[in-house]
């Protein structure tokens, strides 16, 4: 079962969102994650996908979608070149001989304390998924309050992109 | 031209060139019906209930090509065309259905008659709207006609809010010649290289197959199947949605395969080492146990759309298009080619198919006492010169339609394959009609199926359209009594109504003329003073033999090379049921 990243470039309009939802449903594929904005162009929104396969699963997928009549282009970043990031905010609780260590642990991570209390960080972090999953997995999981992840989003590496 | 936006979805209905509109008025939707009433250019067909509206358009647009228009109130009125709309979805067939909403502020708020139509019926259109200006409402239509009609057809929900149809808030009018959206380009034309590849391979078979489905109705491509076929001499195969695109009495054609298709046409496509499917999609019906399927055969497969490509067979050449452009570009090139079709090869191929032929899978018994429900279709088929529109519900008779009734002519067989809708054949009759009021048009169905959309016969009254309807009565829901036959003992659970209707009482309180027959030679005569009576429906009740299964029979689980055939002629009467 493959990881596959597909970006869908579609029309920005209401019910838009739930035709590719309800798609994944129906057909039984599954959603690892799903990110969506509009785009520079605003009549446009830009999709990232995160989804599981064997080859013929991921060709229906692609096909059922480019069928969808919102859907503008799409590609499997999977296929080439290509650069993930998602964004980590995590709430830590802090002790006052616990914070030197949890702000070294960021800084090695590159992460950002965003906020501050007596008792707390925010610390915001991107990177790969896998970053952001080895730096949860270095933290005391006593301390986390609560996690938020984006998701990944993609964009592929030299001159191609994803537009009209 | 200032109209309201009631007024702009009549006008621009007649300015797209719809002919009938098939429907039922409701608080959503009165602004509408007031539209409708002032103008006398769209005629509107008052159905008895919203499910017989969308099988109406359905089997107006399986007629004629054209789509199928369909209105509806919100709340109720929506959900009852759901089934329809999903039986359009499964056979892509080009409807317009549209539903009132309530008004825009009240959206979302549980209002009387609510219901979030765009939510409920995307998994079943190929498209659907909201409209939420009236400026918009021209340019909507036309695009839900566009998206309907183009590329693999399909059913497009345009829902419209009251407040959006008001009278009092008139808008410049203009209807679109044409339209067009950037993110919908459905591929016509086949790629050459593909096409070349498979020109190739087809021409270097030795046991070949054309297997060709609903996409050559569809694409109007049956005259380009029929020289595609005679010009390779090579046995061609339809499925259920594709009878009639290429001529049932051919002798090239080895007839219909699938779970009831013919043994040679199944062996056929065992055995073969190509197959072209053509407008066809791999059907589970059709297939059978999918690791058991075409074992040697490579694939080449013309489909208009991508995603029926190697969704669950996966084929050597792929090629996206038309099939009526892609079989053109195919015989051009099969006709400039200096590859020799291996006519030992070919001849052989054909001695093994005579072969299988002469089983003679299709046979009854033609000396029972009981009305046998094939000899019907046969008579049928006989007595309109198999020229007429049928149409059929689903189960057993409805195999036994397209098994025994050798169309000829696309568009003539009109049936629910996809979704396998009871309660289809009547109003789709209906539908028929209207659009070929001189053609001989028969409902052939059962008294199970019948009895789901029964009250359209009102509806066939009020417009009068004489249509015959051929009701095979086997006192059980024949298909199902026949699984149960076979996989459940013969625990006949529920397949039994204890209680049926006098159909001719019921046949003549609507209006119509009705007769009960229940001996074979009542069969012939009756159906011959029923198509004499042009201007009634008649409602022929025919008791059958109830015992009677269609065979052949691929059951579950099993593949084309091992068909369950009838036992000996004559021991399926002597079996005692319920």
């Amino acid at each position: 079962m493959m990881r596959h990243i597909i970006s869908i470039l579609m029309e920005n309009e209401s019910g838009a969102l739930s035709r590719v939802a309800g798609l994944f449903s129906a057909r039984g594929y599954n959603i690892e994650s799903l990110t969506v904005a509009p785009t520079e162009d605003p009549s446009l929104s830009r999709m990232t996908l995160v989804t599981r396969g064997n080859d013929e699963i991921i060709e229906q997928i692609t096909k059922q979608l480019n069928k969808l009549i919102d859907v503008v282009k799409l590609i499997d970043l999977a296929d080439s070149f290509h650069i993930e990031r998602e964004l980590l905010m995590i709430k830590v609780k802090t002790t006052p001989e616990m914070r030197d260590e949890i702000r070294s642990m960021a800084d090695i991570f590159r992460g950002k304390i965003i906020d501050v209390t007596p008792t707390t960080y925010i610390i915001e972090m991107t990177g790969p998924s896998e970053k952001l999953d080895a730096f949860i997995a270095a933290i005391d999981p006593e301390s986390i309050i609560e996690a938020v992840r984006s998701g990944p989003t993609g964009i592929s590496r030299g001159e191609l992109g994803l537009h009209l | 031209m200032e109209l309201n936006g009631a007024q702009i979805v009549v006008q621009s209905l007649i300015d797209e060139g719809v002919e009938y509109i098939f429907g039922y008025p409701g608080g959503a939707v009165l602004h509408l019906y007031d539209a409708i009433f002032q103008q006398e250019e769209l005629k509107h067909i008052l159905v008895r209930h919203e499910q017989g509206a969308t099988h109406a358009a359905d089997g107006y647009a399986r007629a004629t090509g054209k789509p199928g228009v369909v209105l509806v109130t919100s709340g109720p009125g929506a959900t009852n065309a759901i089934t329809g709309i999903a039986t359009a979805y499964l056979d892509s067939i080009p409807l317009v259905v549209i539903s009132g909403q309530v008004s825009l502020p009240v959206i979302g708020s549980d209002a009387f008659q609510e219901v979030d139509m765009v939510g409920i019926t995307r998994p079943c259109v190929k498209h659907n709207f909201l409209v939420k200006d009236v400026t918009k409402l021209a340019e909507t239509i036309k695009k839900a006609f566009y998206v309907a009609t183009s590329g693999r057809p399909g059913p497009v929900v345009i829902d419209i809010p009251k407040d959006i149809t008001a009278p009092h808030i008139k808008v410049p009018y203009s209807y679109p010649d044409s339209v067009s959206i950037r993110s919908y380009n459905p591929i016509v034309t086949g790629h050459k290289g593909q096409i070349k590849k498979a020109v190739e391979l087809l021409l270097s078979a030795k046991k070949p197959i054309i297997y060709s489905g609903g996409g050559v109705v569809l694409g109007e491509a049956s005259e380009q199947l029929i020289e595609f076929t005679r010009t390779l001499g090579y046995p061609i195969t339809n499925t259920l949605m594709g009878l009639g695109s290429y001529p049932a009495t051919d002798k090239q054609n080895v007839g219909m395969l699938g779970m009831h298709g013919t043994y040679e046409a199944n062996m056929a496509m065992h055995e073969s080492d190509v197959i072209i499917a053509i407008g066809a999609r791999f059907d589970d019906r059709v297939t059978g146990k999918l690791d058991l399927f075409c074992p040697n055969a490579k694939i080449i497969h013309i489909d208009i759309d991508p995603a029926s490509i190697s969704k669950t067979v996966r084929v050597a050449i792929p090629i996206v298009g038309d099939v009526k452009p892609v079989l053109e570009q195919m015989l051009e090139l099969i006709k400039a080619s200096t590859i020799k079709i291996d006519a030992d090869a070919l001849a052989q191929w054909w001695k093994q198919i005579s072969e299988w032929q002469a089983i003679n899978c299709l046979e009854f018994d033609r000396s029972s006492p009981l009305i046998k429900p094939q000899y019907v279709i046969e008579q049928l088929h006989e007595v309109t010169q198999g020229n007429a529109y049928v149409t059929s519900d689903v189960g057993q008779h409805q195999m036994w339609a397209a098994q025994y009734y050798k169309f000829n002519k696309p568009r003539r067989w009109i049936n629910s394959g996809g979704l396998g809708t009871m309660g289809f054949g009547l109003p789709a009759a209906i539908g028929v009609k209207l659009a070929f009021p001189d053609e001989d048009v028969a409902c052939v169905t059962g008294e199970a199926s019948i009895q789901m959309c029964i009250q359209e016969l009102s509806t066939a009254l009020q417009y009068k359209t004489p249509i015959k309807i051929l009701n095979l009565n086997n006192r059980y829901m024949g298909m199902v009594r026949q699984w149960q036959e076979f996989s459940y003992e013969s625990r006949y659970s529920h397949s039994y109504m204890d209680t049926i209707p006098e159909f001719v009482k019921l046949a003549e309180a609507y209006g119509h003329v009705g007769i009960r027959i229940d001996k074979p030679e009542e069969v012939r005569p009756t159906l011959e003073a029923a198509f004499a009576m042009k201007d009634r429906t008649v409602f022929i009740d025919i008791m059958t033999d109830r015992t009677e299964n269609v065979y052949p029979m691929i059951e579950a689980g099993k593949g084309h090379h091992d068909m369950k055939l009838r036992v000996a002629i004559g021991t399926s009467t002597d079996r005692e049921l319920a």
